[in-house]
């Protein structure tokens, strides 16, 4: 299927929705859960459910979602996960993503990670727009939503013992790019994001990969490291 | 999985010249962060086996290659799991960081290969696979995370023709 067909699929509006709450999961859904965040009957979540897995948005499986096996654990439910490829289109046709990996390229092999974290520092900065480093995580999350990263928010255990939160990104927007030149593109991502927040402010962006996620967390400043 | 490619290992190797000696201040950061990296591989999914040097924690000690380039010779079971530790761990940042403690190097500095599961590359068999792999570019012998091969392709006969190219 052509991307833009596969787009097309999302033009209708509850099917969108059922795509945006599981994607926004990060996890397998199953199809009861996904009728019930979205709001509509169960056959007619597993309808679009399945509209979106033959247009390759989603990926299905099957799993007992009661996590026993066996005889009585039930008949495996069918699950739903977003699809790992990525669709774009524009028009008329461009193909930005093979100058990108180019560009790359020919950074990697000069070794400009200095320049290229500098220029994207400063592009940070100007999408921020203000001279005020950001406030604080909720306003963390609406900026980083707004570009396309998916934060969520998790708890990890603080020096006190006790959960702190941190936001986390399920999506890399640079995806493609990043997986083929790593060090190069996620430096830049992460002081883009340094641009973005600001320096010296309440939260700070650090280096934090983890398989499958943005290699970025943001999470509170600790003062007496700055 | 076909059965080859369950019996086999993947070998990595990667040298870095180092710009200042271990000891010197500007390295310092790398330093700090060799033990918890370390740590992180022995933990890590699909990790295999690392090169230590007798009585120490690394080898950062040997000198094989030279004597400021440090090696990183390592065992995994899979090609992923080698990735998801170079580039999604707590060793990206290293990789990050890398330019302010190495020089750039204009030739391969990391080479991939396969093994069988089991066996244990030797610094020697090593650095012939980078030679490989910088005399004749990527081939099943001898291949990088951007022109990688599978094991079942390094087993196939065309594979093992040497000097084929």
């Amino acid at each position: 299927m052509k991307d833009i067909d596969a787009i097309a699929v999302l033009h209708d509006p509850v099917r969108r929705r059922l795509y945006e709450y599981v994607a926004a999961q990060g996890r397998e859904v199953g199809r009861n859960e996904a009728a019930e965040a979205v709001g509509v009957a169960r056959t007619l979540a597993a309808h679009h459910l399945d509209r979106l897995t033959e247009a390759g948005l989603l990926e299905s499986g099957s799993r007992r979602l009661t996590g026993r096996s066996g005889p009585g654990a039930g008949r495996p439910a069918k699950v739903y996960v977003r699809a790992q490829g990525e669709r774009s289109i524009s028009l008329p046709a461009r193909d930005y993503r093979t100058a990108a990996e180019l560009l790359a390229e020919a950074a990697e092999e000069a070794g400009l990670d200095d320049g290229l974290r500098a220029a994207a520092r400063r592009r940070g900065e100007a999408l921020r727009g203000s001279t005020a480093p950001c406030g604080g995580l909720e306003e963390v999350m609406e900026m980083l939503t707004a570009r396309g990263y998916e934060p969520h928010l998790e708890g990890v255990e603080g020096e006190a013992g006790a959960a702190e939160p941190v936001v986390r990104m399920r999506n890399c927007p640079f995806h493609a790019v990043a997986e083929r030149f790593p060090p190069l593109v996620c430096g830049m991502n992460l002081a883009l994001l340094e641009g973005l927040l600001g320096a010296h402010g309440p939260v700070r962006a650090r280096m934090y990969a983890r398989p499958g996620e943005c290699c970025v967390v943001v999470e509170p400043s600790k003062n007496d490291e700055h | 999985m076909t059965a080859s490619a369950q019996a086999s290992h993947l070998a990595q190797l990667n040298v870095a010249t180092l710009r200042h000696p271990l000891d010197d201040p500007r390295v310092a950061p790398f330093v700090e962060m060799l033990d918890p990296v370390n740590a992180a591989a022995d933990g890590a999914p699909g990790f295999v086996w690392r090169l230590v040097e007798e009585g120490a924690e690394d080898a950062t000690g040997l000198r094989p290659a030279g004597e400021d380039v440090i090696v990183n010779l390592t065992v995994w079971q899979t090609q992923e799991a080698l990735w998801d530790f170079t580039y999604r761990s707590g060793h990206l940042e290293v990789m990050r960081r890398r330019r302010e403690w190495f020089e750039r190097h204009v030739e391969a500095h990391l080479v991939l290969w396969w093994i069988p599961a089991g066996h244990l590359p030797t610094v020697g068999e090593a650095l012939e696979r980078l030679a490989d792999l910088r005399a004749h570019g990527p081939s099943p012998r001898a291949f990088t995370f951007a022109s990688a091969y599978t094991a079942a392709e390094a087993a196939a006969p065309s594979g093992s023709a040497a000097g084929a190219d």
